[in-house]
């Protein structure tokens, strides 16, 4: 009936994650208890869990991705003072299989339930509002994409408390996930969030391709748009193209562990390899998938901040370009100590080493767009140029790896583990932050506080030199990544003492952030940014309300230049002339509750075919199947607010802000 | 001049319809189905020769069934296109008896390569009998697969044809299932040359 479901499914035996369970359940439970209090439920579902409004769509992937940061961030801290202690007999005091669960939970979820659903929120909230769009160009799919992907990061949380997590490293190298050697469910919970939310990473990324090709406002030509809008679309260019070989990949796996097929498995013909390789396919483009649109944000900010149009504007777009390209011929630097032979390793490290070229070229961009510039040093610049070195090291250590002889040496040695955590938090992580302060005021309406936000910038920044400089150093030490336990003689302890000190400067960076958002919040009178133009931006987003009416502009707007917000300042002054607006009939999407009811599903046929329930899993994807035909012969999709409705609107706006 | 042309973009933009875009991203996605397919058949080519001393290609494919299969697939595409020239014509009834005829070809379609299936299974040869033979049936059920679910889709599509008849609605409709169509067609070309041409030399 319940398929391998029993009750000995939750890990009663093991303290750590029961306490953990309890405060989830607590949380949750003073969470919907406060939603009844307060009597919001209805206002939840008709004004979030239904909408299809691209900016509270980005508003909700946020949330969801700094709740999973800190999911990540406590196994890291678990991780790292595990380590500390486990020098010599005790051992430390995380259970091996425990252990693995946690630094498999680490990877998967920092990659694709914070890194990702931060990167779709700040994508959804910005890139409509920088080509002067009402909304994306498939509103409904929009929400379909964020339920899904919500549908995957609940997996992996129920994975915790309800069997267990993949033991096998963040990308599940078979023949270890094979059944034969991860008999449990971990596996399959890891296969299923992935494969679950993987759909809605592609079903975005054609959305947002769509968008940006199809919806520029007028005479926004394509070397017209903003940085962050190129970004965008080369990152998206890139989950089209990664995003199906993951599912392929994660498939086959799949078929291996369900159906006793031999893609991956040791013997009838299987090859590990295979996987692999078409792992790392999608795996290199999906960094570049995350931290081309931090390049983006980086850009936005360096301008406004410098009060300077962007250098080398053409320059940056061929860099992203080729970027985009280089980033699916590099994949074999994973695994160079496949036996590729000479010729192949060296090509792919050539080719790896001359993607420090586009990426140089960039930095030398932000770097002379800085140059005489009028800089004000607000915290999104502090996260610029905390980036600018941070991630300036961790490519040059990059590079030092694409040298496959040193690779050899090199390979999943804690070397490795500090290259990446160098770009991604001092690229990816750090961008983010900048982005999420610099459009905070644009969703709000108001500011963040400065000072708790630069105090949480010197922490992360601290702690991340403090915590990964140790790791290099014990990379040339020889001590090799996943390692549950060591030896007192490696002389290694100091080093993971020095680098829990530095996990924990970070996690008092991320304290901060939440207290910043709290206070500002409290006084967010204080903050409240009435303009629309918190920073004297140039870019379209600035020119609207904070935050924006539902149908973000009242009349489209028309460009003539880059920075096209900054053009009609500059016009303003010049001639300073007032015409009276004349508003239009807006077309506006409906709200609808479809894809949050396929999500729903979806959960349904996973979670059973996580645990091998054959007739709820078949019921699960029939109301997955019945709510897309649904949704086919609904024909009520759409309508329109009335001209004169627009105008009352954009009064009330104009009286409010007065 | 440089506003004429912007007034006249806002034409354009404003009359934009939802239709075109529709259309758009669906290619996009035929493009991202197109990558998935390309993975399979290199898994495919990688794993083909593991027979794990189970049958080669050679010796498991009867080339006229497969054959007949083909040609059963080619006409469905071939009738499709007759069913989008109706439409063109706003002929709401030729338009759903070609997509009828559409369906029962791609449906015996499916019919032919399941039947294929069971007897390679009952012969002992199935999936879980070596690496080439779990590439074998993943890469033609992946096909099988995106052909079940279109004939869903079409019989979605005539219920919608008859009941709503051929209006701007369907009419994207129509176009995106048989970019979609066309495509499986241009997959099974693929399957044909590499799994049973090339497996058969």
């Amino acid at each position: 009936m319940f398929g391998k479901l029993t009750i000995n499914a939750i890990p009663f035996n093991e303290p750590i994650i029961m306490l953990t369970g309890l405060v989830v359940a607590i949380m949750g439970l003073v969470i919907v208890g406060a939603v009844f209090y307060f009597k919001k439920w209805k206002w939840l579902w008709n004004e979030w869990i239904t909408s299809v409004d691209h900016k509270k769509i980005g508003i909700m992937y946020i949330i969801v991705a700094i709740i999973m940061l800190f999911r990540g961030l406590a196994d890291a801290i678990l991780m790292r003072s595990h380590l500390a202690l486990s020098a010599g007999s005790p051992h430390g005091y995380l259970p091996p299989h425990h252990y693995d669960q946690i630094f498999t939970a680490h990877g998967v979820i920092m990659i694709f339930f914070m890194a990702m659903p931060f990167m779709f929120g700040l994508l959804n909230l910005i890139v409509p509002l920088q080509i002067g769009a009402r909304d994306v160009a498939f509103p409904f799919l929009n929400s379909l994409s964020f339920w899904l992907f919500v549908v995957g990061a609940v997996l992996v949380m129920l994975s915790m408390f309800v069997g267990e997590f993949a033991a096998t490293g963040w990308l599940a190298y078979p023949p270890l996930s094979e059944l034969a050697f991860s008999p449990g469910v971990g596996v399959d919970y890891y296969i299923w969030s992935l494969q679950i939310s993987g759909l809605g990473t592609l079903l975005s990324g054609i959305n947002f391709f769509v968008t940006i090709m199809k919806m520029r406002c007028p005479g926004m030509n394509l070397m017209k748009m903003p940085i962050f809008v190129w970004t965008a679309l080369c990152s998206m260019i890139l989950v089209i193209i990664a995003f199906p070989v993951l599912t392929v990949s994660l498939g086959m796996l799949a078929l291996d562990r369900y159906l006793g097929m031999h893609f991956f498995t040791s013997d009838f013909g299987g090859n590990f390899m295979m996987y692999i390789n078409l792992i790392w396919t999608w795996g290199h483009p999906e960094v570049y998938i995350l931290v081309l649109p931090g390049f983006g944000i980086f850009s936005e900010i360096v301008a406004t901040f410098s009060h300077k149009r962007l250098f080398g504007y053409t320059a940056m777009v061929w860099a992203t370009f080729v970027i985009t390209i280089l980033s699916f011929i590099v994949w074999l630097h994973h695994f160079f100590t496949m036996g590729a032979g000479a010729n192949v390793n060296g090509f792919f490290g050539i080719a790896t080493m001359i993607i420090a070229v586009p990426t140089g070229v960039k930095i030398f961009n932000w770097l002379f767009t800085m140059y005489r510039g009028k800089i004000i040093f607000s915290v999104p610049m502090l996260w610029l140029l905390g980036f600018l070195v941070a991630f300036t090291f961790g490519g040059m250590t990059g590079v030092l790896m694409s040298v496959p002889a040193a690779d050899f040496q090199l390979h999943n040695s804690l070397f490795l583990i500090a290259h990446f955590h160098n770009t991604i938090i001092g690229g990816v992580v750090f961008a983010y932050l900048a982005g999420f302060t610099y459009w905070f005021p644009k969703a709000f309406g108001f500011k963040l506080d400065e000072k708790l936000g630069k105090m949480s910038f010197w922490c992360w920044t601290i702690g991340f030199y403090l915590a990964f400089i140790p790791v290099y150093i014990l990379g040339f030490m020889g001590m090799t990544r996943r390692l549950n336990h060591y030896d007192i003689a490696s002389g290694w302890q100091p080093y993971l003492i020095v680098a829990s000190i530095g996990t924990l400067i970070i996690s008092l960076g991320v304290g901060f952030l939440v207290v910043q958002i709290i206070v500002s919040i409290m006084k967010r009178n204080q903050y409240r940014d009435k303009t629309g133009d918190p920073w004297n931006g140039r870019t379209l987003e600035w020119s609207i309300p904070s935050p924006p009416p539902f149908y973000n502009f009242a009349i489209i707007p028309k460009v003539t230049s880059r920075d096209a917000f900054w053009k009609t300042k500059q016009d303003m002054v010049n001639n300073n002339m007032q015409e009276k607006p004349h508003y239009e009939d807006i077309h506006m999407p409906k709200n609808t509750g479809v894809g949050f009811m396929i999500a729903a599903f979806s959960l349904v046929f996973c979670f059973s075919l996580v645990w091998h329930i054959i007739w709820l899993a078949i019921v699960g994807f029939v109301g997955m199947i019945a709510c897309v035909i649904f949704r086919s012969f609904d024909n009520e999709i759409d309508y329109y607010v009335k001209a004169d409705e627009v105008e009352k609107l954009e009064i009330e706006i104009l009286n409010r802000n007065r | 001049m440089h506003t004429e042309t912007l007034s006249h973009d806002m034409e354009n933009f404003q009359h934009e319809d939802s239709g075109s875009k529709i259309i758009f991203g669906f290619w996009i996605y035929i493009m991202s189905d197109c990558v998935l397919f390309a993975s399979i058949f290199a898994t495919y080519a990688v794993l083909h020769n593991n027979t794990f001393g189970g049958p080669p290609a050679k010796e498991l494919f009867s080339m006229p069934y497969v054959l007949t299969e083909t040609f059963i697939l080619l006409t469905s595409s071939f009738t499709y296109g007759l069913a989008m020239l109706a439409m063109h014509k706003m002929n709401k009834k030729q338009v759903i008896s070609w997509l009828f005829i559409t369906f029962l070809l791609g449906a015996s379609f499916l019919v032919m390569e399941l039947k294929e299936f069971s007897q390679l299974i009952n012969e002992g040869n199935a999936w879980d009998r070596s690496g080439f033979l779990s590439a074998f049936f993943t890469l033609v059920g992946t096909h099988g697969l995106h052909v079940a679910s279109g004939l869903l889709w079409m019989t979605i599509l005539i219920l919608q044809v008859i009941f709503r008849g051929v209006n701007p609605t369907t009419i994207v409709k129509l176009t995106c299932l048989s970019l979609f169509w066309h495509f499986l067609d241009i997959v099974w070309i693929f399957v044909f040359t590499i799994v049973y041409l090339m497996g058969a030399i």
